[in-house]
């Protein structure tokens, strides 16, 4: 990834880079205002699933893009985790050349309308851009122009497909179909390798499909990448549990030369707290899981979900939003947030947060579940929570949170949702003896290339980093690909 | 998709099912179970391996009708597609050399039992079968069970076959009979539960396999979870078998019961529209 600053360099003399940027003065583009992404009504969005942004038109694209100064030297580039030229696709829509930005973003990343839609851009390449940075203005809309781009060229007709190597008849397995195994998985087709995914759920697509719901990325634009990556000769294998429907060492024997392990973080985490077994208490995940990717709300659909009218999620990261805003779609009277700190120190996006209050849900914050009651037949009607004060930071950096004693009271429940984090998951890690793990059970890289302690097995992602976000999982994706790519280069030669 | 190459009912409501899923078939072993997701609107069920054939390429399940995804599943016809098999999942069984091992099965829970008094006897244990149900029909895989077992009772609530009584009694008849150095029991919950107090009774050290609700079955979802000792565990990823004395019970059959509405009411509407389309 050294060559990086080279690539975003490149083309910033190309003529038309030139004549755009002769063609409008900086200060004429610092003073335009900043796009606003259109929403659907908050109260009729609460009813349905349909997604919440709704894109912005071409000329909210084009007049978002003259913002951008195609700095000399871009900060926002160095935001981002897979390395996308900023300046290059930004200057492609000012051009009207809407394909050509969707192609640029493509060079480096896989999945663009997945990422214009769910990256924290606030945190990334719109942190660093010249506006946060050096002019205290709100940031080139970067998100919504890669969405533009991504989604423009979905609806043309016309997706193309980056440009593949020639075939080298090479074998590499990707164990897992989440962000950083299709990450992993585009970069590896590109460079000419024979690439398989396998996937334990029977759809592609991991926490884009089970985890992120409909009104926030749609399944359908997940497939329309997936279906991509196939025509660039992506294999796809569901159904197919590395490590137990067949061992790494099988798969060696069929020819695969190294495996990149992506198999996330899907090891819910609960709180030990009284009561926390009662029917009606589900973590994010499965409830999530059962909503998104096993359809339990559609009617014809055979599984089931527990979903009242008073649901309480615990937690303040995406997932309980996205948690708690599906309860509300649901028909929770009442979709209540119950957070421990307050919400300045809320890990969730600030986008999600501002939805969520729109919609109606309510956020207890400095509060945290203490126990859980049920009625005769086991289904919880009760959480006892206590309320919280802030102390002095703790090694996250964050006020810790402090029980004020004797504040106990009860809220009526009949749904709980717990989304606390998760753990990496154990299936692949136990089918490994001599795989290097940490005490939390995330397997040990090497930073550079992603490398475990098995020369042949690399790994990203949640199992790596134990819960992150879809950008930084297709970060380690794309970089253990060209350590895979080396180290499958360095036995050739060797032999 | 998954051909179902073979179905023989043991009963109007239980069948046998031979599947084609060479990869499980290859890698499972004693203990391990599978999800299936019949169609594109199925559910994910577990379902414990009953048998499998490696050069066949096969595996076996054993289904009861107990709801409207298990009818569907009985609706099938030989040489139908099930969309989606997954597996094998969860610990295989240990396999030792005990002794005297007695195994309990009752319903269809002597399915999932079945490769695990063929691989307890092949490594060298003396096996001491009780085979229990309702009444005679309920009683499946008398054959199979007799070729890998030393012994075997037959306990029926009616009478009907076998010995009339439950199948603690059984048990408790050969434990006070012989020394038994182990016991592994599968069925309905509440029959484990018997069963393990019995054992219990005379500090026999006990095996169940768990078959709790599932969503994915690989540790994702924590639908399964258990208390064991007083630890949540997942049945999927922990198990699915666990000390019979560390479970509690009453906890995982109100857990199993949580869907019972929606059950009922699935069931209820399968049975509208097959009568529809009849």
């Amino acid at each position: 990834m050294e060559n990086i600053a080279d690539y975003i360099r490149e083309g910033r003399k190309d003529d038309w880079r030139l004549e755009l940027r002769k063609s409008m003065k900086a200060k004429e583009r610092t003073s335009l205002e900043r796009v606003q992404m259109p929403e659907q009504d908050a109260v009729e969005r609460s009813h349905n699933s349909i997604e919440v942004n709704l894109g912005i038109a071409e000329q909210m694209a084009v007049a978002e893009s003259l913002r951008c100064l195609d700095c000399a030297q871009p900060t926002c580039t160095t935001g981002c985790p897979v390395g996308i030229n900023i300046p290059k696709f930004i200057k492609k829509i000012e051009a009207g050349d809407f394909l050509g930005a969707a192609a640029t973003i493509k060079e480096t990343n896989a999945l663009p309308a997945v990422c214009g839609r769910v990256c924290p851009q606030e945190k990334q390449c719109e942190l660093s851009c010249f506006y946060t940075d050096k002019l205290n203005l709100p940031p080139i809309a970067i998100g919504h122009l890669e969405r533009f781009a991504a989604d423009y060229e979905r609806n043309s007709g016309k997706m193309a497909i980056p440009n593949v190597a020639e075939s080298n008849g090479k074998k590499v397995a990707v164990v897992g179909s989440g962000p950083s195994g299709l990450a992993a998985a585009g970069d590896l087709a590109k460079l000419g390798y024979d690439v398989t995914v396998f996937e334990a759920l029977h759809e592609i697509g991991g926490v884009l499909k089970y985890g992120i719901p409909e009104f926030r990325l749609p399944n359908d634009i997940v497939d329309v990448e997936i279906e991509n990556m196939r025509r660039m000769g992506v294999k796809f294998h569901t159904d197919f549990i590395v490590g137990k429907t067949a061992s790494f060492e099988l798969l060696r024997e069929q020819g695969f030369r190294a495996f990149f392990v992506g198999s996330g973080a899907g090891l819910p985490r609960f709180m030990n707290i009284p009561g926390e077994n009662f029917n009606g208490i589900f973590s994010s995940n499965e409830y999530l899981t059962r909503v998104n990717l096993m359809k339990a709300a559609h009617e014809d659909y055979d599984t089931p979900v527990l979903s009242g009218k008073n649901v309480a999620v615990i937690g303040g990261g995406n997932t309980a939003m996205d948690s708690v805003r599906t309860a509300k779609r649901l028909g929770a009277d009442r979709a209540m947030i119950i957070y421990r700190r307050s919400l300045e120190e809320m890990p969730a996006r600030k986008e999600e947060v501002h939805h969520a209050m729109a919609e109606g849900i309510e956020f207890m914050n400095l509060h945290n579940p203490v126990e859980y009651f049920a009625d005769a037949s086991g289904r919880v009607n009760k959480m006892r929570a206590q309320k919280m004060e802030l102390g002095e930071p703790d090694a996250s950096g964050r006020r810790r949170p402090i029980i004020i004693e004797g504040s106990e009271f009860d809220i009526d429940v009949d749904t709980v949702v717990v989304a606390v984090g998760v753990s990496p998951n154990p299936i692949v890690p136990s089918s490994l003896k001599d795989l290097k793990m940490s005490e939390w059970g995330t397997i040990i890289v090497n930073k550079e290339n992603m490398q475990s302690s098995i020369p042949d097995i690399f790994a990203g992602g949640d199992i790596v980093r134990g819960g992150a976000t879809v950008i930084l999982a297709m970060g380690d994706g794309r970089q253990a690909a060209a350590g895979i790519h080396n180290y499958i280069q360095q036995k050739v030669k060797a032999s | 998709m998954n051909k179902i190459i073979e179905m023989e009912f043991f009963s109007e409501n239980v069948a046998k099912i031979v599947l084609e899923a060479p990869d499980i078939a290859n890698s499972r072993k004693a203990g391990h179970f599978v999800i299936i997701r019949l169609d594109e609107k199925g559910e994910r069920i577990p379902l414990t391996i009953a048998d499998g054939d490696k050069d066949k390429g096969t595996i076996t399940i054993v289904v009861q009708k107990v709801g409207a995804s298990s009818a569907k599943l009985l609706a099938c016809k030989v040489g139908d597609h099930i969309l989606d098999v997954v597996g094998p999942l969860g610990h295989a069984t240990k396999i030792e050399n005990y002794g005297t091992v007695l195994c309990a099965g009752g319903g269809v829970g002597v399915a999932p039992l079945m490769p695990i008094v063929k691989s307890l006897k092949e490594a060298g244990n003396r096996i001491i079968t009780v085979l229990a149900g309702r009444s005679k029909d309920l009683i499946i895989m008398e054959e199979d069970m007799r070729r890998y077992s030393d012994e075997i009772v037959i306990m029926t609530d009616d009478g009907s076959y076998g010995k009339q009584g439950l199948v603690t009694a059984g048990m408790e008849e050969i434990i006070r009979r012989e020394k038994v150095d182990k016991a592994v029991i599968i069925g309905p919950a509440i029959m484990m539960k018997f069963g393990s107090l019995t054992t219990k009774k005379y500090n026999i050290p006990t095996e169940v396999s768990l078959n709790t609700i599932m969503v994915d079955g690989t540790g994702m979802c924590g639908a399964c979870r258990v208390s064991i000792g007083g630890k949540t565990k997942f049945v999927c990823v922990d198990g699915p078998e666990f000390n019979a004395f560390d479970v509690d019970w009453d906890q995982m059959m109100m857990r199993m019961g949580a869907y019972k509405t929606e059950e009922h009411t699935a069931y209820e509407k399968y049975l509208n529209t097959v009568q529809e389309n009849a």
